[in-house]
């Protein structure tokens, strides 16, 4: 049942959330913005397209897209979205995160296949900026492993029992995982999801050589990859009920929505980052996981 | 007199001449200058008679050690004061100086004041605040001159002491955190006489935090660098009394919590460190001593060597030579501040090239610049050659035969390195120079009641103060 | 408190890697208001007067008196708001990573004293300590140096925290007044400092020195 329904909503819903920021950075920007639903238009308009590959292109290019988003629904599977995760054991946090890793280098890959210098500049920034994101990603991990005395991410978010002195770490890690969601995602102060001046895009600069079909599933990839970030995020904050029942798909909804009208706030009321202050950013995010992983480690009363 | 009003009147007097300003009431803050450091010498004369009382509360209770720093300071304090009116009558000035010149005689109250509060106290906390005021009271004092160099002099002074003396503050914290839970307050006393119970983990980095951030104020050697800058840029009345005066106060903060670390059985963890600024405070002394240029900055460099002798001094173990030696350096630094003053004026330069047949020139000043340097420098018949001395008697006595030697060693290079600059400023032809010296009697008379102390200290030592010495050395567990 | 602890450091490493520096100072404003919530609430009752009165104290002085000075000091000076640190800002960042480290490590080094205040509240404040020197020594503004000083001292204040039983009132007000004073002071100098060399970079001051 919860296998069923958690597949659902991950097929479903991501690219609905994509429509909740935008619409509210256009009321921000007083605009009225696309309609919510936009980007299922737009996925159903690519998926129709045919495709066309430049022949300097081997079949990385090919096999990206497919690979980015088949990674990305199976991390989702270990992800406890309403109730226990569909599937779960120990160790479960690190294959997430290695999933999340290998879509990434897949898109890497891919955009070093097509041999264009504008790509080519997207991939290498996507790499030192994801190094950087990644070394904090994997030290909140190991924040949780510790607090939680978990090492699945079932375990580490049926955290009722926690002490409380540990909830100013939940607060410091949401704020490294929200930084990190935006840096991941390729959100404001990081990248302009909006922009279309290669010099300045990261992500976008390496899907340009993407058409129909592939590009529908590198879209759809990420919001799924949004949404699973997302969830992390929110779940540090408030996790969801682990027993399944028809209100928890109710509360997933609204504190999705919640999440997102936040990430568009955010991404109205900064300005992009000068590239050379990214990096600051990330450091930055890393030492306050640092600081957490020291506070879970000695804030323990004795 | 109770010593609460050696406190406050200096305070109040600070705040009285602080509302009177203008060049033309020059003469009168001095003259509440002088009879505020009067006062202040007689009430602290008066606390050696018999039955005079010398504890009004906990927080200001006067032992030996707190007199003798106190006494101290106020003699010399006196001596500036009256060598005030006529250093400041006809000092030498450019231009573009402008300034809160009024601002002497209050900053010179304040700090009379903070440094009898710091002697007066046996709380470390409120040591801590004391010392700290004597910072504030000096940086505008040390500002006098109002140009660039004695800014950039006094903002160094003013930003590395605070960052140090903040350290201090910690190292305090860290000290009353050895003691935690034993229901003590922060007093010497208390600490002292509960000294085997104390967490020795705390109080060893306590003590080192301690000896970093007043050895920074104190001028030891790798944090020394505002004092040269300090020193050269004051007048010579304020560099007078930041080496007579200043310095000792910051010893005296590292005294008080060593006399902790001493009662609960760290005197070895503590001797080897202070051993070990002495010694890189001499060699850093003798480096820059060397073909100095300006001849402040030779004297300031000289503070540096004796308090490098006064910590190697303590951490050897002889108590009573250390304290001997601190009022002997007092005096003749005092003494070569105040007549380097006067060359100053008369020669209008503090550079050791351009200075020459001293002893010609200005006659009365160059016999007592070149006793003073001869003081300083170790040489019998002055008083500073026998707590030399007994330094290093002690020091071999007590098995330091490295620190001797090394002492013994860096003592005969700075004494060449500088009887070389001062020989070659004494020397020569008589010269033709720029200033006058107005008010000549009123600069000679401290000069030559200091000359005279370290010529009769060097000769003999009267047994009140042998006694009083001893006295004072007990506290620090040693003396006999 | 703990959440007070964090927010402290915290905003010192918003310090350590900001650019910009009226945020510095509204960052140091921000700490003081966390640094003055603390006392009352160590000593474990709000009613108690000298927690409430070390608080107001605080309050008043390193949240307000302060922050108004430097901020005044820096509106006169007329200086580039950068402030240009002179090892650049992520390395000051991993610098404030490596700082935390070894604060809360050495301190696991030693015996936790007694007391009623939280574990954290050690570590925290050597972090916050170290963090103050740090500043002190990689940035050359004046008005950067003073803010590095009041980060040092904030440190300071924090492990006072955990005496705040032993400590007579009078001397925590004297330690307070002392930095009022102290800062005062540096205010002023700031002001020559930047009537004399025409802005306030302390490299500027360089002319002291032994070999001329």
């Amino acid at each position: 049942m919860t296998w069923l329904i958690q597949s659902a909503v991950l097929l479903t819903t991501p690219p609905f959330f994509l429509g909740v920021i935008a619409k509210t950075k256009a009321s921000f920007a007083g605009r009225k913005g696309p309609p919510l639903l936009q980007n299922y238009y737009d996925l159903i308009k690519l998926f129709r397209k045919g495709t066309v590959h430049s022949p300097a292109s081997s079949f990385v290019l090919r096999l990206a897209p497919a690979v980015i988003v088949s990674t990305l629904l199976t991390a989702g599977l270990f992800f406890p979205l309403l109730g226990r995760a569909p599937i779960f054991f120990e160790g479960d946090v690190i294959l997430f995160a290695y999933l999340l890793a290998l879509g990434r280098f897949a898109m890497i890959l891919a955009a070093l296949d097509v041999g264009s210098g504008f790509q080519g500049m997207g991939a290498s920034r996507e790499a030192a900026f994801g190094a950087f994101s990644e070394l904090a990603f994997f030290l909140g991990l190991v924040v949780l492993v510790v607090i939680s005395g978990s090492a699945s991410l079932t375990g580490i978010f049926q955290w009722k029992w926690i002490h409380p002195a540990w909830r100013p770490v939940f607060l410091l890690l949401f704020a490294a995982f929200f930084f990190i969601l935006l840096a991941e995602n390729s959100r404001m102060p990081v990248d302009d999801p909006s922009t279309h001046l290669e010099l300045t895009m990261i992500h976008e600069g390496m899907i340009l050589d993407y058409g129909g079909i592939d590009l529908g599933l590198i879209l759809y990839g990420s919001a799924i990859k949004l949404f699973l970030l997302m969830a992390f995020a929110i779940s540090l904050l408030w996790p969801q009920p682990l027993a399944w029942h028809w209100h928890s798909a109710a509360l997933l909804g609204l504190k999705w929505t919640g999440m997102a009208v936040a990430i568009g706030a955010v991404e109205s009321v900064t300005a992009r980052l000068r590239l050379i202050k990214v990096p600051q950013l990330l450091i930055a995010n890393f030492v306050v996981t640092l600081f957490a992983l020291l506070v879970a480690l000695f804030g323990r009363r004795v | 007199m109770n010593p609460i009003f050696l406190l406050l009147t200096p305070v109040a007097l600070g705040l009285i001449t602080l509302f009177i300003r203008g060049d033309r009431k020059r003469s009168l803050r001095r003259q509440i200058l002088f009879w505020g450091a009067l006062f202040h010498l007689s009430g602290t004369l008066s606390l050696f008679l018999p039955n005079s009382k010398h504890a009004i509360n906990p927080f200001l209770t006067l032992d030996a050690l707190g007199l003798l720093f106190l006494t101290l300071t106020s003699v010399l304090f006196f001596l500036v004061s009256i060598y005030s009116f006529g250093y400041f009558f006809k000092e030498y000035r450019s231009e573009q100086e402008r300034g809160m010149r009024h601002l002497y005689a209050p900053c010179m109250l304040f700090f009379l004041a903070s440094t009898t509060l710091a002697a007066l106290t046996s709380h470390l906390g409120l040591l801590w605040v004391a010392i700290e005021a004597t910072t504030l009271a000096t940086a505008p004092l040390i500002y006098y001159h109002h140009h660039a160099r004695a800014l950039e002099a006094a903002w160094k002074y003013l930003l590395i002491c605070s960052v140090g003396i903040a350290l201090a503050l910690l190292g305090i914290f860290f000290i009353a955190a050895a003691g935690k839970g034993k229901g003590l307050d922060l007093f010497v006393f208390d600490f002292v006489a509960n000294a085997k119970s104390l967490d020795v983990r705390w109080l060893k980095i306590g003590f080192l935090l301690v000896l970093v951030g007043f050895g920074t104020k104190m001028g030891l050697a790798p944090l020394h660098n505002w004092l040269p800058d300090a020193h050269s840029e004051s007048p010579s009345s304020v560099s007078a009394l930041l080496s007579g005066a200043l310095l000792n106060i910051a010893f005296l903060g590292i005294l008080r919590c060593y006399q902790i670390c001493a009662a609960a059985g760290l005197a070895h963890f503590a001797d080897t460190f202070l051993i070990l600024l002495g010694v890189l405070s001499l060699v850093t002394a003798f480096i820059f001593i060397t073909n100095q240029k300006d001849y402040k900055r030779m004297l300031a460099y000289s503070s540096v060597e004796h308090m490098g002798i006064l910590s190697l001094g303590l951490g050897v173990g002889a108590s009573f030579a250390t304290l001997l030696h601190m009022i002997n350096h007092s005096l003749a630094k005092v003494l070569l501040f105040l007549t380097a003053g006067q060359i100053v004026l008369g020669y209008r330069t503090k550079k050791v090239a351009e200075v020459h047949g001293l002893l010609k020139t200005l006659p009365a000043t160059g016999i007592l610049f070149v006793m003073g340097g001869l003081a300083v420098l170790g040489l019998p018949p002055f008083a500073p050659f026998i707590s030399e001395f007994l330094i290093l008697r002690d020091a071999l006595v007590k098995g330091h035969t490295l620190a001797a030697v090394l002492y013994l060693v860096c003592l005969g290079m700075i004494f060449v390195a500088m009887s070389k600059i001062l020989l070659g400023m004494a020397q020569g032809e008589k010269h033709e120079i720029p200033g006058a010296l107005e008010r000549y009697p009123w600069l000679m008379f401290s000069p030559m009641v200091l000359a005279a102390a370290l010529l009769i200290f060097g000769l003999y030592l009267p047994p009140p103060l042998v006694r009083f010495l001893n006295e004072a050395a007990r506290l620090l567990g040693g003396g006999s | 408190m703990d959440w007070l602890l964090v927010g402290v450091v915290l905003t010192a490493f918003v310090i350590l890697g900001s650019s910009r520096l009226d945020s510095c100072i509204r960052m140091v404003a921000l700490q003081g208001v966390l640094l003055s919530i603390l006392p009352p609430m160590v000593r474990g009752s709000l009613l108690d007067w000298h927690g409430l009165f070390l608080a107001a104290a605080s309050l008043a002085i390193k949240t307000v008196a302060i922050p108004v000075l430097l901020a005044r000091s820096l509106k006169q000076a007329k200086i580039k708001r950068e402030v240009e640190p002179t090892v650049s800002l992520h390395y000051s960042l991993l610098a404030g990573g490596a700082i935390v480290v070894i604060a809360f490590s050495g301190f696991k080094l030693l015996p936790v004293p007694t007391g009623p205040f939280p574990t954290l509240l050690i570590p925290a404040a050597l972090t916050v300590v170290f963090i103050g020197f740090f500043l002190l020594i990689s940035r050359f503004k004046a008005i950067t140096q003073v803010i590095g000083f009041l980060v040092l001292e904030n440190g300071v204040f924090l492990f006072g925290m955990t005496l705040i039983r032993d400590f007579p009132l009078t001397v925590e007000m004297g330690v307070l007044l002392d930095l009022w004073v102290g800062v005062f002071v540096m205010g002023i100098m700031i002001h020559h400092i930047h009537r004399t060399f025409d802005h306030i970079d302390t490299k500027a001051m360089a002319s002291l020195k032994d070999a001329e």
